[in-house]
């Protein structure tokens, strides 16, 4: 039995949206490197939209898949549902995680989280 | 498939399967038998006593058949312990990365009162005989160094730690389970007192090993039962298995000179390799390794992901990334030589054998090259490294 599903495998060989956005205007970063994952989400936000996500991670093929799928899930997506993403729902589009890799999933959601608070924060400075 | 985790275990010889195979289909008595079929199957089981007693310099009522090297680890401990309370000595000597056969052993005796010191095994990953010997007290009744370390490979200095266990009249166990069949040793030069061994990891088959016991230790029974073993090992021998990993030791034995050399050459070759990729370090000792174990760290990147990525490229590896655990700790022997877990995360064991070619063992630099490079490209780690955010450590 393979240790991770084929979408796992699939989003770990082929991450979708690595990189960094240059004027990114949300970023947030999550985990640290004593523990073995971290996660840097950058968003571009127009129009309460996220027009552009990428991201950069430090970690095991789960958190490489699930940095990946978080990022395809909230593409194009108003805030409103971003603010709704989960970590459940991050693993479900993968087609579950093992038991010990949830916090993969779990590390995906806050890095997303993140990256919106610093929008938040950036736009009532007035950034 | 290149496979490179010999240390994990490795293919049975064909010695090892011939013997295995004919003994299951020709000799399927029962040695505790009294009729003539029965004591064929003694006499083979005898035979492979004599064979691997041999091989290390013992006498074969020394030789002890077990269900490898976990189960030898224990009972070498358990036994040594029980030897110890009942004359008033409860402490023992270890090191820090020793197998966890050994530590969870040596947990389990802390518990019921013994006081265990561990030694440090410094950044060479190698323990200090001087040390061994500052750390023995009058109510020491066990010292237990492991021959050579799974991980990192290195060759411990066993001759000298036993000339001072014996010259201190410490009882001293030795895990070589890495070592036997891959290096030259000796019970009687290297002055062991008991020495734990496990088939596959020199072409025998899975779930069978050998402790050896020098003449005059009385060992404690961890499975009670019937008289085999002289009463120290219940249940019915594994015949097949004990003949077969006889045959995989002399096999080992008669080849290993040649077998060491080619395969050091190789391994050197790897270590030349891959210390070429940027923040990158050898862990453990550059000399004093086994032949087949290559084992570095790279800074930024994790090695998880590094196995998966080099399993699609055929390469089969391992690394002591906490992810590769199951927990959310690196490797303890990583640690152990100092290793912080930031970089510990990114480490990879390439344990090679005799069958390696120098073209696969290019091939294996080139992908790891690549694969370590595709990592950090899009690591958070690397790029504030990179970027002067924070200092390299590697």
């Amino acid at each position: 039995m393979a240790l991770y599903s084929e979408k796992v495998m699939d989003h770990f060989r082929n991450p979708r949206n690595v990189g960094v956005i240059e004027d990114a205007n949300g970023i947030g970063e999550v985990g640290n490197a004593k523990c073995g994952d971290i996660m840097k989400m950058y968003l571009k936000i127009e129009n309460d939209i996220v027009q552009d996500v990428k991201f950069e991670t430090f970690g095991c093929g789960s958190a490489i898949a699930s940095s990946s799928m978080a990022t395809e899930l909230i593409k194009g997506q108003p805030l409103s549902e971003v603010r709704k993403l989960t970590n459940k729902a991050v693993a479900e589009a993968l087609d579950g995680l093992p038991a010990y890799k949830m916090h993969c999933s779990v590390l995906a959601e806050e890095a997303i989280q993140s990256a919106l608070e610093d929008y938040e924060r950036r736009k009532q400075s007035g950034e | 498939m290149i496979y490179a985790d010999q240390a994990a275990t490795t293919r049975m010889s064909e010695a090892a399967i011939n013997t295995m195979v004919s003994v299951m289909k020709e000799n399927y008595g029962n040695p505790s038998s009294l009729y003539s079929f029965g004591q064929r199957a003694k006499e083979i089981l005898e035979k492979a006593r004599e064979d691997i007693a041999e091989v290390i310099g013992a006498s074969p009522e020394e030789i002890l058949f077990t269900s490898g090297g976990s189960e030898s680890d224990n009972q070498a401990i358990l036994s040594a312990a029980e030897l110890g309370r009942r004359n008033g000595k409860t402490h023992i000597i270890s090191s820090a990365f020793e197998h966890h056969a050994v530590l969870h052993t040596l947990e389990k005796l802390k518990k019921s009162g013994f006081d265990i010191t561990l030694l440090d095994v410094h950044e060479n990953g190698i323990v200090s005989p001087e040390e061994v010997r500052n750390a023995i007290r009058e109510d020491t009744c066990l010292v237990t160094i492991m021959y050579a370390n799974n991980e990192i490979g290195t060759i411990q200095p066993i001759s000298e730690i036993g000339m001072i266990c014996r010259e201190r009249n410490v009882l001293f166990h030795t895990d070589a389970v890495q070592a036997v069949g891959h290096i030259p040793l000796n019970v009687r030069t290297d002055q062991v007192d008991m020495l734990s061994a496990s088939a596959h990891k020199f072409h025998g088959p899975k779930g069978v090993g050998f402790l050896y016991a020098r003449k005059g230790i009385r060992l404690s029974s961890l499975i009670e039962g019937g008289a085999q073993e002289k009463g120290k090992r219940a249940g019915t021998e594994n015949v097949p298995g004990i003949a077969a990993m006889a045959a995989a030791l002399k096999e080992a034995a008669d080849h290993l000179e040649e077998r060491a050399a080619k395969v050091s050459a190789l391994r050197d070759r790897l270590i030349r390799g891959l210390g070429q990729i940027p923040h990158c370090a050898l862990n453990g000792d550059a000399v004093r390794r086994l032949p087949g174990n290559v084992n570095f760290c790279f800074e930024g990147i994790e090695g998880e992901s590094l196995l998966l990525l080099l399993d699609d490229k055929g390469i089969e590896a391992s690394s002591g990334s906490a992810c590769t655990s199951g927990s959310l700790d690196p490797s303890h022997v990583l640690l152990a030589i100092g290793r912080v877990h930031d970089v510990a995360h990114g480490s990879l064991r390439l344990s090679i054998g005799e069958e390696l070619t120098e073209e696969e063992a290019d091939y294996m630099i080139q992908f790891v090259q690549e694969v370590v490079a595709y990592l950090r490209g899009f690591s958070p780690v690397w790029r504030d490294l990179c970027a002067g955010k924070t200092r390299f450590i590697l």
